[in-house]
C-alpha cells in the first residue's frame, strides 16, 4: 500500500515536473508545479516527515504559487500570456538543469544507504510527548530548536556522553550502535542548527515575486512610442 | 454497530500503548477481527469510514449553516426569511436550494481557459475538506493524529486560496480577474496575522497538537487559553477577525464584493461549479470556527469544574462512559463552533463592506503590529508574573491540570507520569515546580 502510494506520487511529482517544463502559458505552468509540488509534500508525509511536508505546502503551494500568479495578473498585458524560449533561453535552462540533476545524482549516490537505515533502526525509543515516536514525525520540537540554532540532539547527547561515558541504563552495545556512539562522544562542538536554512527561505518568497513579474513581462510588446 | 472491542479500542485506546493514531486503531481491529482482510485492505477501508465521518461533518454543518445564513439574515433585516420548505421555518431550504443547483447547466465561457476554470472549484472543495483531517471532534476522536497538527491544518487551508485565484485567472472576466487578484492580495497579508495569532496558543501550550492543546484547558472555564492572561485575551479577538477576513466574509468579502464587481471571482460560474465554491465558504467557516474553539474556547471542555473533572475521571473507568463523554464533549465544541459561526453571520448582516485599500489597512497597519505585540507579551507574560508574583499563571499552573490520558497510562511508571507532563511547560520556572497550586482554582 505503502509502495503503491509511494510510486503514485512520484509518478505525479514527476509527470507535474514534465508538464511544468513543456506548457507553454505560465498560469498553467503555475498549476502544474502546483500538482508537483503537493506531490512532493505527500511524499514527505508518506515518509513520516510531517513538518518538512506541511511547510512544503505552505510556503510553496500556499505562497510561492500564489504569489506567482498573482504577479502575472497583475504585469501580464495579454489576458492568457505564453511563453515561447528561443533555442539560446532552451540551451541556457538544460545546461542549468543538467548541472543540478548531476549534484543531485552525486549526493544521492555518495549516501551510504545501509548504514543510514542501520542509525535509524537504532534510535528507536517511543517518544513521551506528543502522540508519535520521533520516527513517525514527532519532530516538531527538535526542528524548532534547530531553527533558532539549538540542536538538542547533538548537542546534549554529545556533551552527556562527555561528561558521564557510561549510564548505567545503556544496554549492551551492538557494534554498529558503539560505532555512531564513539562518533557522538568525539567533540563536543556546538552546531549552528538550521539557522542559515532559515534566512533563505525568507529571502525565498520575495525571489519569487520578483521572478514572476520578470517572467510576465518578458514577453510583452514593445509600447508604441508616444 | 460497534462491537466491544472495537469500541474500547477506538474510544478508550487502553489495548495498545502505541499511539492513538485512531487510522492505525480502525485497521487494527479490522485485522483483529477479520483475519481475512490483509493489511492494505484494512488501511483502505479505515480509511473509508474516516471519509465518510469527516464527508459527513463537511457537509452537514455546511447545509445547516447555509439556512442559518438565510434565516438569520432575514431576521435581522426584520424579514422572516425561508418559511415554507420543509415545515414552519423552512428547515429544507438549502437541500431545495441543492436540487436547484443541480439542474442548472454547466457554463463555461469561451474566453475561459477551459481546464483551470473546471479544476478550481475541485481544488477548493478538496482544500477546506482536508483541512478537517486534523481536527480533533473529541478527545483521540482525528482522522489524522499529528504532532504538528495546527500547522499542516493551517498550510492546507491556505490551499483553498489558490483555487480562488485561478478560478479568477481563468474565467477570462473582468470581473473575476479582479476578484481573484483582490483575494490573492488579501490572503498572502492576512496569513501573517494569522500565522502569529495562532501561534500564541502554541506557546502557552508548548504544542502543536491539537489534541493535547485541548487538554491543557481541561478544569473549568478559567483554564481556557483566552482567560490565560490578558494578551491571549485579545489576541482571540484579533483571530477571530482575521478568519473572518481568510474566509472572505462580510467586512471583508471584497473577492465577491457583489455590489461592485458582480461576483468577484465566481461571476463566471454556475450550477454545481458555482455550488462547491459556497459549500466550502461555509466549510471553511465551520473549520476556522472549531479551530477558534480549540485553540482558545477551551475545545471540548464544558467550562464547569464539577463537570470537566467528572469527565475525566470517568473516562479511563469503562469504555461505555469514556464514549458518553467523547460524545458530550463533542456536542460541546459543535456548541461552540457553532455559535462563532453564528457571530460570523451576525457580523455579515450588520457591518458594511471595507474599501480594499481600507482593507489592506487594517491588516497592515494594525492586525499585524497588534499580533506581533500580542506575541511578545505572551511570550514575556510568565517571566513578569514569576518577577512580581513568584507563579508562573494566574490561575493553576498548566503543568498541574493536564488530565492524565488513556493513551499515557502505564501501570508500572506512575511516577514518570508528573515528570512528563512538566516537561510539556514551555516556561518551567523552578518556583512553580515546588510549590504545586493544584486546586487553588
Amino acid at each position: 500500500m505503502e509502495q503503491f502510494l509511494f510510486a503514485l506520487y512520484a509518478l505525479l511529482a514527476c509527470g507535474g515536473a514534465l508538464a511544468v517544463v513543456l506548457s507553454q502559458n505560465v498560469v498553467r505552468m503555475a498549476f502544474y508545479l502546483v500538482i508537483a509540488l503537493g506531490s512532493t509534500a505527500g511524499l514527505f508525509f508518506l515518509l513520516d516527515a510531517d513538518f518538512i511536508g506541511a511547510t512544503q505546502l505552505l510556503i510553496y503551494v500556499g505562497g510561492t504559487i500564489v504569489l506567482l500568479i498573482f504577479g502575472v495578473m497583475l504585469t501580464s498585458s495579454s489576458p492568457y500570456s505564453s511563453l515561447k524560449s528561443t533555442p539560446a533561453e532552451i540551451l541556457q535552462g538544460g545546461i542549468v538543469g543538467l548541472a543540478f540533476l548531476a549534484v543531485v545524482f552525486s549526493t544521492v549516490m555518495s549516501v551510504d544507504w545501509a548504514r543510514t537505515q542501520e542509525s535509524l533502526r537504532q534510535g528507536e525509543q517511543v517518544s513521551s510527548l506528543g502522540y508519535n515516536p520521533p520516527e513517525e514525525g514527532n519532530t516538531s520540537r527538535p526542528i524548532g530548536m534547530a531553527l533558532l540554532g539549538l540542536r538538542f540532539d547533538q548537542d546534549l547527547q554529545s556533551a552527556e556522553a562527555s561528561v558521564s561515558p557510561a549510564l548505567p541504563e545503556n544496554e549492551p552495545a551492538t557494534p554498529a550502535e558503539s560505532s555512531t556512539q564513539e562518533a557522538e562522544q568525539s567533540p563536543a562542538t556546538l552546531g549552528t542548527g538550521y539557522l542559515l536554512p532559515f534566512e533563505i527561505v525568507s529571502v525565498h518568497l520575495l525571489v519569487v515575486l520578483i521572478g514572476a513579474s520578470y517572467l510576465a513581462r518578458a514577453k510583452r510588446p514593445q509600447p508604441a512610442p508616444g | 454497530m460497534i462491537s466491544p472491542i472495537l469500541a474500547h479500542a477506538l474510544f478508550n485506546g487502553s489495548n495498545s500503548p502505541a499511539p492513538v493514531l485512531l487510522a492505525d486503531t480502525i485497521s487494527g481491529v479490522l485485522l483483529e477481527r477479520s483475519p481475512w482482510l490483509t493489511e492494505s485492505g484494512a488501511m483502505l477501508i479505515a480509511a473509508l469510514i474516516h471519509t465518510a465521518l469527516i464527508g459527513a461533518f463537511f457537509g452537514l454543518p455546511a447545509f445547516a449553516f447555509i439556512w442559518a445564513e438565510r434565516k438569520v439574515a432575514g431576521r435581522i433585516q426584520d424579514r422572516l426569511g425561508p418559511t415554507r420548505v420543509g415545515g414552519r421555518f423552512g428547515w429544507l431550504q438549502s437541500l431545495a436550494d441543492g436540487i436547484k443547483l443541480i439542474q442548472k447547466e454547466d457554463l463555461a465561457p469561451d474566453a475561459a481557459d477551459k481546464l483551470l476554470f473546471r479544476v478550481s472549484p475541485y481544488i477548493v472543495v478538496v482544500a477546506a475538506f482536508a483541512a478537517f483531517m486534523f481536527i480533533p471532534f473529541s478527545d483521540g476522536w482525528t482522522a489524522v493524529v499529528m504532532d504538528v497538527g495546527l500547522f499542516v491544518a493551517l498550510a492546507v487551508l491556505s490551499l483553498e486560496v489558490l483555487g480562488i485565484v485561478l478560478a479568477g485567472y481563468s474565467s477570462g472576466s473582468k470581473w473575476s480577474l479582479f476578484g481573484g487578484m483582490r483575494e490573492a492580495a488579501q490572503m498572502v497579508s492576512y496569513e501573517v496575522p494569522l500565522g502569529i495569532t495562532a501561534v500564541i496558543p502554541v506557546v502557552i501550550a508548548g504544542t502543536m497538537n491539537l489534541n493535547d492543546i485541548v487538554m491543557m484547558q481541561a478544569g473549568g472555564k478559567w483554564n481556557w487559553f483566552i482567560f490565560h492572561d490578558p494578551f491571549a485575551f485579545l489576541a482571540f479577538f484579533v483571530f477571530f477577525t482575521v478568519t473572518l477576513a481568510s474566509n472572505k466574509r462580510a467586512p471583508f468579502d471584497l473577492a465577491e464584493a457583489e455590489s461592485e464587481l458582480v461576483g468577484g471571482f465566481h461571476t463566471e460560474y454556475s450550477g454545481m461549479r458555482w455550488s462547491f465554491f459556497f459549500l466550502a465558504e461555509y466549510a471553511a467557516m465551520f473549520f476556522v470556527s472549531m479551530l477558534g474553539t480549540i485553540l482558545f474556547l477551551g475545545g471540548w471542555w464544558t467550562g464547569i469544574p464539577a463537570v470537566d473533572n467528572a469527565m475525566i475521571a470517568v473516562n479511563s473507568d469503562s469504555f461505555v462512559y469514556g464514549y458518553l463523554t467523547r460524545v458530550l464533549g463533542m456536542g460541546m465544541i459543535l456548541l461552540k463552533a457553532g455559535l462563532l459561526v453564528f457571530v460570523q453571520i451576525w457580523i455579515r448582516w450588520t457591518l458594511p463592506r471595507l474599501r480594499i485599500d481600507q482593507v489592506m489597512t487594517t491588516c497592515l497597519k494594525y492586525l499585524v503590529p497588534i499580533s506581533c505585540f500580542l506575541f511578545l507579551g505572551v511570550v514575556t507574560w510568565p517571566l513578569i508574573l514569576a518577577s512580581t508574583t513568584g507563579r508562573t499563571a494566574i490561575f493553576t499552573p498548566l503543568g498541574d491540570r493536564v488530565p492524565v490520558p488513556s493513551y499515557q497510562e502505564r501501570p508500572d511508571a506512575p511516577a514518570a507520569q508528573h515528570e512528563t507532563q512538566s516537561s510539556i511547560l514551555p516556561v518551567r520556572i523552578p518556583v512553580a515546580v515546588q510549590s504545586p497550586l493544584r486546586g487553588e482554582n
